[in-house]
């Protein structure tokens, strides 16, 4: 284990995955000698070259479409889109394009592409620079869609996606970027489709994802010294879903508390809440499954309306306090 | 051209100065206001620019529209903005432009033909087209000006809203400050030209390439395609070539270029040389110019000082902000 920045670690996982296979090359705006938006490129270009650090132009859809034919003819392409919000621009290559090939060509091709995007508020970058987009995508059949939480997870996820035979959308938090945390060393993959647990208890059980994940724990250490004991579930990969993991921890706490920065309506966290009603948890649970998620507006620029709009970790501990008194 | 010239008429001269140094005035004070942790989010100041918004919206009526870009403080400001709702706007508060909602990349003054910054490159693109088609359609003689940068050539949208206005023919003009890069991204290596305005021949519309540190060259070459668009023969691209001073943003290292180009450029400063045009013609004097000077930073001190007192932006009210209300 290492101690390193989130940033570093998705740093780290491209260089290995470029060390290990030469298939593997970066493409985006300003990944070069900028060194990319928020830094995660950093000196890469220095270290393999311009030729698989590869500076585009301002052209999303030119960047993954590019990917996906690269991607189908035998490269390992990892794009970055340098605002999630600007894979809208992307879309058709994402959605139409990477997403369906395998499945329409009858499985005679596949595209491992990753696409990576920053994501999330709390920057003061306004309505078109700030959004959570993961239902976007987790809503298209053929992406594999990751939410890394962690600066372990930013790299082993990011590793995994790239062996990853399909598209896989790595949704990485711009607040994350620089904080940090102990790293495996290596080549550690952490595997798609598999939740972590990072705390348990016996009260409620927290599923947060992203930025949400350490303000969960953040809140459980709260609320552990007024005696309620929350369980913490990251699922990490959004799809394919652990569906088990999360079922188990809501059945051994009996209350559910759902948490995502991204906006209520048709969330996330609203297809884990139908999963959990349809499933054998539904029968297991004392109370309401509740969501505390964004609100359905666009992320304000102001920072006391950007506060306002997405769950803080006082939101996350009133939620539970309620959930657990009064049910 | 036989129209006298800007510098020769005193009224235009201390009318244009007093733009072009309102808006470095404007940009120097967020910069300062950002540096010192009392700006919330990110700016792209546009020191160093000054002349091509102020001479394009010179052309312009104020019924006109424009739409502007991340960088937009000047297009807003040109086009008739008053810069205490544009401050009050990046201080969060509620008398701000968008009642603190959008900030410095989403800053609009509709009232004054002003459809908009936008935070997505070439976002603003397809609207003023938009805008263009509107105008013709209720057969006004509006024209639209669509601000945006080198890096904007790189999008699809740019091409996609430029085939249509020609198809048209829309009273629209694309105005491109080519301030040498997009972010990171020399314009010059992105798109092999030598001469940006080169692409309108693609399109099948008239470009030119002026020097936009040159107040009187970017106003007469924006005078004639606002004339042509209001003339109903189409749209145009004029490439204003100039320089971004600042970092692209906050975050920016400057890895991408050198300390002497950016001096090099300095040397060329659009104020500067507009002022040496003014003396040289005898407009006015070096009292003047130092008055009109003084007036701004004075105009902007007050300008901020207000924003400053204003009432912060109220959260109260977010979910009622969405939606537009549907007439009872
Ligand atoms: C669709 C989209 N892609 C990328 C960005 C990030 N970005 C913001 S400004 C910018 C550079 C724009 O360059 P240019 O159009 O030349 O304008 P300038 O900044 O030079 O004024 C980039 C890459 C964005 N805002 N929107
Ligand atoms: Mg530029």
């Amino acid at each position: 284990m290492s101690e390193m920045t989130y940033a570093e670690a998705v740093r780290s996982a491209l260089a290995i995955a470029m060390e290990q296979d030469e298939r593997v090359f970066l493409m985006g705006e300003d990944v070069g000698t900028y060194g990319g938006a928020f830094g995660v490129t950093g000196d890469l270009i220095h270290r393999m070259g311009a030729q698989r650090i590869r500076d585009t132009t301002i052209s999303e859809l030119g960047i993954v479409g590019m990917g996906v034919g690269a991607a189908m003819t035998g490269m390992r392409p990892v794009v970055e889109i340098q605002f999630s919000d600007f894979s809208a621009q992307a879309m058709d290559q994402i959605a139409n394009q990477a997403a369906k090939i395998h499945f329409m060509l009858g499985g005679a091709v596949s595209v491992p592409l990753v696409i990576r995007a920053p994501g999330g508020s709390g920057t003061g970058a306004a309505a078109q620079h700030s959004q959570s987009l993961e239902a976007w995508f987790t809503h298209v059949p053929g992406l594999k869609v990751v939410m890394p939480a962690t600066a372990d997870d930013a790299k082993g996820l990011l590793l995994a996606a790239i062996d990853d035979p399909n598209p896989v959308v790595v949704l990485e938090h711009k607040l994350l970027y620089r904080t940090s945390g102990p790293v495996r060393e290596g080549a550690e993959r952490t595997p798609l489709g598999v939740a972590a647990v990072p705390r348990r208890g016996t009260d409620l059980t927290i599923v947060a994802t992203g930025v949400q994940v350490s303000r969960s724990l953040e809140a459980a250490e709260q609320l552990a010294q007024e005696g309620i004991e929350a369980t913490v579930v990251d699922p990490r990969t959004l799809k394919p879903l652990d569906e088990e993991t999360i079922a188990a921890e809501a059945i051994a706490t009996g209350r559910v508390l759902l948490v995502q920065e991204a906006v209520r309506t048709l969330g996330f966290m609203s297809e884990v809440a139908a999963l959990l009603s349809e499933g054998e948890a539904f029968v297991h649970l004392k109370a309401p499954i509740r969501r505390l998620t964004g609100l359905d507006v666009p992320i304000p620029y102001a920072p006391q309306l950007e506060r306002a709009v997405v769950p803080q970790v006082e939101d996350i501990v009133a939620a539970a306090q309620t959930l657990v008194r009064e049910w | 051209m036989n129209a006298p010239k800007i510098a020769e008429d005193a009224g235009r001269a201390r009318e244009s100065l007093r733009t072009m140094w309102r808006i470095r005035r404007f940009e120097e004070a967020v910069e300062e206001l950002y540096g010192r942790g009392l700006m919330h989010g990110t700016m792209h100041l546009s020191i160093g620019q000054e002349a091509v918004p102020t001479a394009v919206c010179q052309t312009l009526r104020r019924d006109d529209y424009i739409t502007s870009t991340h960088r937009g403080h000047g297009h807003c400001i040109a086009k008739g903005a008053d810069p205490e709702s544009m401050m009050a706007e990046l201080l969060a508060k509620e008398t701000g432009y968008c009642r603190g909602r959008g900030g410095s990349m989403h800053i609009a003054d509709t009232a004054t033909g002003n459809l908009g910054a936008n935070g997505i490159v070439a976002g603003g693109v397809p609207i003023a087209a938009g805008a263009a088609l509107s105008a013709s359609m209720r057969g006004t003689d509006q024209v639209a000006v669509c601000f945006h940068g080198d890096g904007a050539l790189g999008e699809g949208a740019w091409h996609e809203a430029v085939v249509l206005a020609a198809m048209w023919r829309l009273p629209v003009v694309f105005l491109c400050e080519d301030n040498h890069y997009g972010m990171s991204m020399s314009s010059r290596r992105a798109f092999g030209l030598a001469d940006l305005s080169d692409r309108a021949r693609g399109y099948g519309i008239p470009g030119v390439s002026v020097d936009g540190n040159d107040l009187q060259a970017v106003h007469d070459a924006a005078a004639e395609a606002v004339g042509r668009a209001r003339a109903g023969e189409g749209p145009s691209l004029v490439v204003a070539t100039t320089y971004r001073w600042r970092g692209h943003s906050k975050s920016d290292k400057n890895l991408y270029r050198t300390r002497e180009e950016i001096e090099e450029w300095r040397a060329q400063d659009p104020i500067v040389r507009f002022e040496r045009a003014v003396l040289e013609a005898g407009t006015l004097t070096a009292t003047d110019l130092e008055q009109i000077g003084q007036e701004v930073r004075s105009e902007l001190r007050t300008a901020v000082q207000r924003a400053h007192a204003a009432p912060d932006a109220r959260p109260d009210d977010l979910l009622e902000s969405v939606y537009a209300e549907v007439d009872a």
